[in-house]
């Protein structure tokens, strides 16, 4: 027990002699986090829009004035020619076009039915969907008052519509960053004790202190445990430092239980640097580390459901996310954090963190070997 | 020093090889206890091969151990509480201060804090050392952190203590200042267990072996080797010995 507190008190002054160290460890995720916070979004704003009206009705400028009256939409440029407004999507001006063809206003009328045309640049596709669905329910919204207001008025047989009553809990605002917060503070954490960890004992290779260790009887778990804690203790500050910032920058108060949010941080830690020391053992050099650590930091963030949800992966995507300690972690600080959940209901991701974390502190302290062949 | 004639580590037939290279070739040896044992050769003679076996850093590929009473290949973690190792490259944390340093080593052999604390102040008074005392290793001239190193080697008291080449590029008056420090450990009956590369220092041992090629080519008393190589020192005696493989890499 002595030994351990020992490598954990060598660890300390090591880091902190460090000058870079500490504002690595405190700085960069807090500046991250105020950037990330407010750049990751999906939410869409202000698209440019060109219009082609043709028909220069009432019905079509009613139908613009929605457009513009929306925040989803800019109306950018006005013309009657589909290749001036071509053009301007070519050159990425403008994302969409709508095009109110001639007679809109008589058709709707008359014929009761008429036809408009929405082009959209579909090159992100995710967000094409998106303004599809901001376009589609302004134009529905148009519909149904041209419906009460002009064609009711002589037609009674108006057909029922379906009425979805809805209402969004947890984010009644859908806040995109009370969302991606608890998520960014995962990711933050994450980075720096993967990092840190996976260049640790490597780095004792590279001087040549590790063979001094090695002929000492230290006990091959007290060495990974005295390696871990230390990063142990830095992970939970800047999961401390991160809950403040978002408590006071975005408002986000944390609705079940701290305690817990605090159990499950330092059940993922484990996990995560004993895979971090894992790596360390396995290689020779630091950069040799470091490019292992960002081959499965990239795979772990970008399938962690942090940025795209899980449900939206392909199955076998979805199978691998289960190896995902990210995953696990991202989506218990938002059921706990924005949800309330309870330990009850974030049992089956405690369970299988808890397993990850055993399997790679075994493999750490098993690939860590005092006598090599 | 007074020698009981007990063997202290015992080695037969150990043998170490990287796939097909063979660096060390069937070694067999005994050092008797409080003896300053000397381990020469060539680079890449196999000196440290055999050191780092001996120490526990690499398993044999065969052949049979046994050192400070322990068997090499079963009990590697009894022999590691009972001897210090130096490695030829140096091993103090360049970012940590002597004390730290030293407190550190301490700690990880287990040493009681009342006991590493007086072994701390014995070490830094013993080696002249108390302006260093908070300085950080990496601020420290060589000899000093050589000195330091050998002495960090062995707070625990070992019975053994393995030097790989501890003196490699320190000037003359440190290396005397070194060769005091081993004599009082063995003064004290440590065993000293040390590869060198100068030939007069080989004149320090109580006893030499000589490495060629990953075989022992010579053991004796440095008097006995000049008498049965006919030599007037203990570089003739290795140039004899290690010429056959100079002439074939030149």
């Amino acid at each position: 027990m002595r030994t351990i507190i020992v490598i954990i008190r060598k660890e300390f002054l090591q880091i902190f002699r460090n000058r870079a160290m500490l504002p690595q460890i405190i700085m960069m995720p807090l500046i991250q986090l105020l950037i990330l916070s407010n750049a990751a979004t999906f939410e869409i704003r202000h698209l440019n829009m060109h219009v082609i009206d043709q028909d220069q009705s009432q019905a079509s400028r009613q139908l613009i004035g929605k457009f513009k009256a929306s925040n989803y939409f800019e109306l950018s440029d006005f013309s009657f020619d589909e290749k001036h407004a071509d053009e301007d999507i070519m050159q990425g001006k403008d994302r969409c076009i709508l095009m109110i063809p001639k007679g809109f206003e008589h058709d709707l009328m008359k014929e009761q039915h008429t036809k408009l045309l929405l082009n959209i640049n579909a090159i992100d596709g995710a967000a094409a969907g998106v303004i599809n669905t901001y376009a589609l329910s302004i134009i529905q919204n148009f519909n149904q008052q041209i419906d009460a207001q002009w064609i009711n008025q002589q037609q009674f047989d108006q057909q029922k519509i379906l009425n979805t009553p809805y209402s969004f809990w947890y984010n009644p605002y859908m806040n995109y960053k009370t969302f991606m917060v608890p998520g960014l503070i995962v990711m933050l954490l994450t980075m720096v004790g993967m990092f840190m960890s996976a260049q640790n004992i490597v780095r004792e290779k590279e001087i040549g202190t590790i063979e001094q260790i090695n002929v000492t009887p230290i006990k091959k778990a007290h060495f990974i445990i005295g390696k871990q804690v230390p990063f142990l203790i830095i992970g939970l500050v800047q999961l401390t430092i991160g809950l403040l910032v978002a408590r006071w920058v975005f408002s986000i108060h944390i609705l079940g239980s701290i305690p817990i949010i605090y159990l499950f941080a330092t059940v993922y830690l484990i996990t995560l640097l004993g895979f971090g020391l894992l790596i360390s053992t396995m290689v020779e050099t630091q950069q040799q580390a470091m490019f292992l650590a960002w081959f499965f930091m990239v795979i772990f963030i970008l399938m962690s459901g942090l940025f795209t949800p899980i449900e939206a992966m392909p199955q076998w995507a979805q199978n691998i996310t289960k190896f995902n300690p990210i995953a696990y972690f991202v989506s218990v600080m938002r059921m706990v954090v924005l949800k309330g959940s309870s330990i009850k209901d974030i049992l089956p991701q405690l369970t299988a963190i808890s397993i990850g974390g055993l399997v790679m502190c075994s493999l750490a302290t098993l690939r860590y070997r005092k006598r090599a062949g | 020093m007074k020698l009981t004639g007990e063997n202290i580590i015992e080695v037969e037939n150990l043998v170490k090889r990287f796939g097909s290279f063979t660096a060390v070739d069937n070694i067999s040896f005994q050092v008797k206890k409080g003896e300053v044992f000397g381990f020469l050769g060539a680079n890449g003679a196999g000196k440290t091969t055999a050191i780092k076996m001996l120490i526990g850093l690499w398993s044999p590929t065969s052949g049979k151990a046994n050192v400070a009473g322990f068997d090499l290949f079963t009990e590697a973690n009894q022999i590691r509480k009972n001897i210090g190792y130096m490695a030829q490259r140096f091993s103090l944390y360049e970012d940590l201060t002597v004390i730290e340093n030293i407190q550190f080593y301490g700690g990880i052999y287990g040493l009681r804090k009342n006991i590493l604390k007086e072994r701390a102040e014995e070490l830094i008074s013993e080696l002249g050392m108390e302006s260093f005392r908070k300085e950080l290793i990496k601020n420290i001239p060589l000899g000093w952190k050589q000195k330091l190193a050998l002495s960090v080697a062995m707070i625990h008291k070992p019975k053994i203590v393995f030097l790989d080449e501890p003196t490699s590029g320190v000037d003359p008056i440190t290396r005397r200042q070194f060769w005091d420090l081993i004599y009082n450990a063995a003064e004290k009956g440590t065993t000293v267990f040390i590869t060198t590369h100068y030939m007069d220092e080989s004149e320090y041992c109580d006893r030499v072996s000589i490495m060629v090629d990953g075989r022992i080519e010579a053991l004796d008393t440095p008097a006995q080797l000049k008498k049965q190589f006919n030599a007037e020192s203990m570089d003739e005696v290795f140039l004899r010995l290690a010429r056959p493989t100079e002439s074939i890499s030149k």
